[in-house]
């Protein structure tokens, strides 16, 4: 199966994990400082910088991006509970 | 002296603009979570420009009635042109679909975070293209007159904003800066004592929200202010400054500045093996620190106080962590009374582990962990259990324990690589 690297900034904890997999997911599994309320793409509690590697997650849904324009989101930011991670290396920071 | 809310009438409160609210004094406990000696007020106000007149706020349903004869006693409805809710709370929204249906010409002006929600509140017929979403920067144009809005979310629901009226330097300002006290004379020059009432709602309402207070006070602290009218309590004329330097105030940070990180460890024991664990990570995280001053330590037993006092601590603390050993199969009382008194502070970010001795099965530590994890906290590091009295490994598991979450606030966390298929 295809994987991908996550970074996690905040903790300093790096993992490999299997493509197709939330962003979310993995947060919550390993502890890190990005936290979630809905996890249905609506609240923006689990808004995430994406420092690099944002090319790596599939692209954001219509309600996503309008969640994100919403809440004043900055570039490169993304949900958590929603962004899927494709493959590669990613470095996140929660928002 | 000043006019006093009559039965009927608007108040005014600067030239061309009234308070149309409602006083409800036989209100004791509000949203659940608040208490009030004196009820409180819903407050409302009308701003009449040369095009138009602008409606802020409604009030809770149940009141509509007053607020719609105090509204008809300065306008009539096709002269409304906006109607702003500073946020949808349903206390001050509850006339809000009557008026759209009395005020055919006016438009809803609401925050961009107030979409969702509105869905959830309101039929969508009464709405259908009467909505504007507005931000910092945007304006409300009443003629010579107009309004400006301060994206200020989260004070205290996600979609609160502040509408500013600048011609009369007026800051309708939500919940924020206000407080449940009823009283018929409006205005905080000629109201009784309320000190109490507004540093009660602050420590209710906005404190779990710091950091969204700070950034609003930026905001407010930067506009010359004559009057602040919130949704609730009086309406803030005199020294208006005075109110805003004391949110200031109560949402200042950090007693010993933002160098110093606190680690506070809380444990109970009853025959001393989770104390023991506790002396452990306390002595972990000393061994990290290289200069005494850069991670306050500080080991409390939760049986010697109460859950409210540990309360102020824990808002310093940059980590927490917590023993418990297992009793019939949880965590014991004083742990989770601590753990559900937290809703009154920011919790995000910080740094949280648990310990504990055990017999048989071990639930306390797991579930503490899940416990902290939902309060937002961030649980990096496994936590430490022990069978029975621990041994010298569950002694160095405790003292790595320690230290590594001292090293995390110092910013230099051990590194880690994990593989996802191995911690499910
Ligand atoms: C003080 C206060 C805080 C709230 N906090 C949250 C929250 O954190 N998350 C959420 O989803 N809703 C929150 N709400 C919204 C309520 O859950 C919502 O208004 C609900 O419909 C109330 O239900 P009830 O009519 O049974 O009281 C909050 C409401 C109030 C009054
Ligand atoms: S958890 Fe609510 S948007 Fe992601
Ligand atoms: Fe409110
Ligand atoms: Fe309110």
């Amino acid at each position: 199966m295809p994987k991908a690297s996550i970074t996690f900034q905040d903790i300093g904890v790096t993992i490999t994990v299997p493509a197709g997999t939330r962003l979310i997911e993995v947060s919550e599994k390993v502890g890190a400082g990005i936290v979630y309320g809905c996890r249905e793409g609506e609240c923006c509690t689990c808004l995430t910088r994406i420092v690099s590697g944002h090319e790596h997650l599939a692209a954001p849904s219509v309600l996503e991006q309008q969640v994100l324009r919403d809440n004043l989101a900055p570039r490169r930011h993304r949900l958590a509970c929603q962004a899927q991670v494709l493959g590669g290396c990613l470095v996140v920071q929660p928002a | 002296m000043t006019a006093a809310a009559t039965p009927d009438g608007a108040v005014p409160v600067a030239p061309r603009v009234h308070w149309i609210g409602a006083l409800d004094p036989d209100l004791r406990r509000f949203d659940i979570i608040l208490r009030s000696a004196n009820g409180t007020s819903y407050n409302a106000y009308a701003v009449r420009g040369s095009q138009g007149v602008a409606i802020i706020d409604t009030v809770k349903s149940g009141f509509s009635e007053t607020f719609f004869r105090r509204l008809e006693s300065i306008a009539s409805y096709d002269e409304i042109t906006t109607v702003v809710l500073n946020h949808l709370e349903p206390d001050h929204s509850g006339a809000l679909p009557e008026l759209l249906r009395r005020a055919r010409r006016a438009t809803l002006l609401v925050s961009p975070q107030a979409r969702l929600m509105l869905q959830g509140l309101f039929d969508p017929a009464d709405l259908a293209g009467r909505v504007a979403f507005v931000g910092s920067g945007d304006h409300a144009d009443l003629g010579d007159r107009q309004l400006q809005f301060l994206n200020t979310p989260y004070l205290h629901w996600p979609d609160t904003q502040c509408t500013w009226l600048a011609a009369e330097g007026i800051l309708f300002s939500a919940d924020f800066l206000g407080c449940h006290y009823c009283d018929s004379r409006l205005f905080n020059d000629a109201v009784g004592d309320f000190r109490f009432s507004f540093d009660y709602y602050y420590r209710h309402i906005m404190r779990p929200f710091g950091s969204y207070v700070r950034d609003a006070l930026d905001l407010i602290e930067a506009l010359p202010l004559r009057v602040v009218a919130p949704a609730h309590g009086p309406i803030l004329r005199r020294d208006p400054h005075e109110y805003v330097a004391r949110y200031r105030a109560l949402a200042a940070r950090t007693v010993y500045g933002a160098a110093t990180k606190t680690l506070a460890v809380f444990y109970v024991s009853a025959y001393g093996a989770t104390r023991r664990m506790a002396e452990a990570v306390v002595a972990g995280a000393e061994s990290a620190s290289t200069a005494a001053s850069e991670v306050r330590i500080s080991l409390h037993d939760l049986e010697g106080g109460e859950a409210a006092a540990f309360v102020d601590l824990i808002e310093e603390a940059a980590a927490l962590v917590f023993g418990s050993p297992t009793i019939n199969g949880d965590a014991v009382k004083p742990v989770w009374d601590l753990l559900s008194s937290l809703t009154v502070v920011d919790l995000k970010g910080k740094l949280g582990a648990a310990f504990g001795s055990y017999g048989w099965s071990g639930e306390a530590v797991p579930m503490i962990e899940e416990r902290l994890r939902r309060l937002k906290l961030r649980v990096p590091l496994p936590g430490v259990r022990a069978r029975l009295a621990p041994t010298g490994d569950d002694f160095a598991a405790c003292h790595d324990l320690g230290r590594e979450i001292a090293l995390h606030l110092l910013g230099r966390p051990t590194p880690r690589t994990l593989d996802l298929a191995q911690i499910s």
